[in-house]
């Protein structure tokens, strides 16, 4: 409803072909979005298996390539456990609250159209201008944020409803994990607001037309936070203390079966999905590129941005088959010391420059004094947490001495 | 339209609040609440308030709620209450009385009041056009606002800090058997 009623294209004189199309952009997102995540899973299976020197899936289908649809299949005829010491509707409730913000994240992403020499991106289909993306609410990516903290109480509930001690210590430590990164999450999409000027997706796409893509524009640091912590977002390695599987069993969903546990599995790889298709349209331009046959144009734009999105879901399958796990207190003192800070202080340097901008100040002069204050905060901040660690073992130290006399 | 928008999403808040207040389990009650927050949202959406409707889920239920419900299942009081015990007697019925007198309050105004309960256009009409939403709200909170934004972030910054100080823990080792000569070295040693 929220989105439906968002969206400009609809706004005014709704007839009926306005409303078929759009029934149509959702059924082929939908479809596009499923069938992409059951190939995903196998190219993950695939790439890892090959970094680990193994075969994969390779029995159903060419190349294994149908293992998932198999595993599916698997999934939904198996039985369906419900714990006894579970809180019965917060537990049937949690896959949801998981799988749909999930699935409603991917309607404000761009895949395709042309916004180059002024082209606003719009394709026809059947005689309507439309943009490639289900819905372009003017909040944009704020609907992105707003979707992924919805998603935390998939998570969070999981756990909490299963009843049992594992689930619940793998989304105590989720809830914590992913609040922690959203904050740089979105400290680091700021800086893309700030020199895009705008919060819809498709202005920030069509920002970025020529070459001036966000990842230069913003100075690569923002691009960096965003994956790191979109990465901890997702919950992947070396980020996956949630599912950690050594010390939880198989953490936040250890009590879930059958198609529920299919649900979350599924929300997984479309949040993986998502997650890099929102970083390159944040910061690698989205659909845009280079057209180089003129007679199938509309197809360049489409293909560019898949090729993006491959290389993010290549980039995630490759750290979780090279990068250890994190313990616990680095992951904390990533997010928390290092992540946050570091993305609020280049925020700053980015509005400096564009007030600069505004004033006629000198690039060259804004930027190096930017830094040079920007690198004075950082050592504060590094001596003062040095501090408060030497006094926190300070404090160690009495009260083992103070134990000591006490015996 | 407007009218079924609203009517669903009234029932959706009321409902919501409701059941904030007659669940006995801390958690389900947190889950209303997440309810009525989007009833609200979606209020917003309604009064082309587009930014305040994503804030609202942004921060209201993505952050203040999802922590009430790490601190419950963290802390381990996520059972159901006995709501028959009544910690401070006499407690219920003076609830009652206050909340039916607040609720008589809010109705009096907002049935007398002229122009809208503040006067103010945004208190009862959209803001704007949608699209410009957040420029508009952006411009108000940093040119004729900004003075009460800075002393909104002073507030946190202060809360922030009060919490910090709160919960370090005491250098000095509190217990008293403890040498006194001794400890004036160590932290001596140690330095400040």
């Amino acid at each position: 409803m929220m989105i439906v009623a968002l969206d400009p294209l609809l706004s005014s004189d709704i007839g009926f072909s306005v409303v078929a199309v759009m029934l149509l952009k959702v059924v082929l997102a939908f479809a596009l979005l499923m069938v992409s995540v059951m190939l995903v899973i196998w190219f993950e299976r695939k790439i890892v298996a090959d970094m680990h020197n193994r075969v994969g899936p390779s029995l159903a289908g060419p190349w294994g390539i149908l293992q998932t649809l198999a595993d599916g299949i698997k999934l939904f005829f198996k039985e369906d456990l419900l714990p006894e010491r579970a809180d019965r509707v917060v537990f049937r409730l949690a896959p949801y609250l998981s799988l749909v913000p999930a699935f409603l994240s991917f309607a404000i992403v761009p895949i395709g159209g042309d916004f180059t020499n002024g082209g606003d991106g719009t394709v026809s289909i059947f005689g309507h201008r439309t943009l490639l993306q289900v819905a372009d609410p003017p909040v944009g990516i704020l609907l992105f944020l707003a979707l992924s903290s919805i998603a935390v109480y998939g998570v969070m509930l999981a756990g909490w409803s299963s009843g049992s001690k594992y689930p619940l210590l793998g989304s105590v430590r989720a809830s914590a994990q992913m609040i922690s990164y959203e904050a740089a999450l979105g400290l680091s999409m700021a800086t893309v607001f700030l020199s895009s000027g705008t919060l819809s997706t498709s202005g920030i796409v069509s920002g970025q037309a020529t070459w001036n893509w966000n990842l230069l524009a913003t100075g690569v640091i923002p691009f960096v936070i965003f994956v790191i912590a979109g990465t901890a977002e997702l919950n992947r390695p070396p980020f996956d203390l949630v599912e950690a599987e050594q010390e939880l069993v198989g953490g936040f969903h250890t009590e879930y079966s059958s198609i529920r546990f299919a649900l979350f599995f599924l929300a997984e790889f479309m949040n993986m999905i998502t997650m890099s298709a929102i970083a390159v349209t944040l910061f690698l331009g989205g659909p845009n590129g280079p057209i180089l046959v003129k007679q199938i144009a509309w197809v360049w734009p489409i293909l560019w941005f898949f090729l993006k999105v491959m290389a993010f879901l290549f980039t995630f399958v490759w750290l979780r088959a090279t990068l250890p796990r994190l313990r616990y207190d680095q992951l904390m003192d990533l997010g928390w010391k290092v992540l946050i800070p570091a993305s609020l202080g280049w925020f700053l340097l980015i509005a400096s420059l564009n007030i600069g901008k505004d004033r006629g100040w000198s690039t060259f002069l804004v930027v190096p004094i930017g830094l040079v204050i920007l690198s004075l905060a950082a050592l504060l901040l590094n001596g003062a947490i040095k501090k408060a660690k030497d006094s926190s073992l300070h404090a160690a130290d009495l009260s083992e001495i103070s134990e000591g006399t006490d015996q | 339209m407007e009218t079924v928008v609203f009517l669903i999403s009234a029932a959706v808040i009321l409902s919501g609040a409701l059941g904030v207040i007659f669940s006995k389990n801390p958690v389900h009650s947190a889950l209303f609440m997440v309810q009525t927050l989007f009833g609200v949202a979606v209020l917003f959406v309604l009064l082309e308030a587009t930014f305040l409707a994503a804030i609202q889920v942004i921060v209201y239920a993505g952050a203040i709620v999802i922590l009430f419900v790490f601190v419950i299942t963290l802390l381990g009081v996520d059972r159901a209450e006995d709501l028959k015990v009544e910690p401070i007697s006499g407690q219920r019925p003076l609830a009652v009385v206050i909340g039916a007198s607040i609720f008589g309050i809010i109705l009096t105004v907002l049935i007398l009041a002229v122009g809208g309960p503040t006067g103010e256009q945004a208190a009862n009409n959209p803001l704007g056009n949608a699209t410009d939403n957040t420029r508009i709200l952006g411009e108000a909170l940093f040119s004729t606002q900004v003075f009460s934004v800075e002393l909104t972030a002073l507030l946190l910054t202060v809360a922030v800090v009060g919490a910090v100080v709160l919960s370090t823990r005491p250098t000095k080792p509190l217990i008293s058997s403890l040498d006194e000569k001794q400890n004036e070295t160590v932290e001596e040693e140690g330095g400040e």
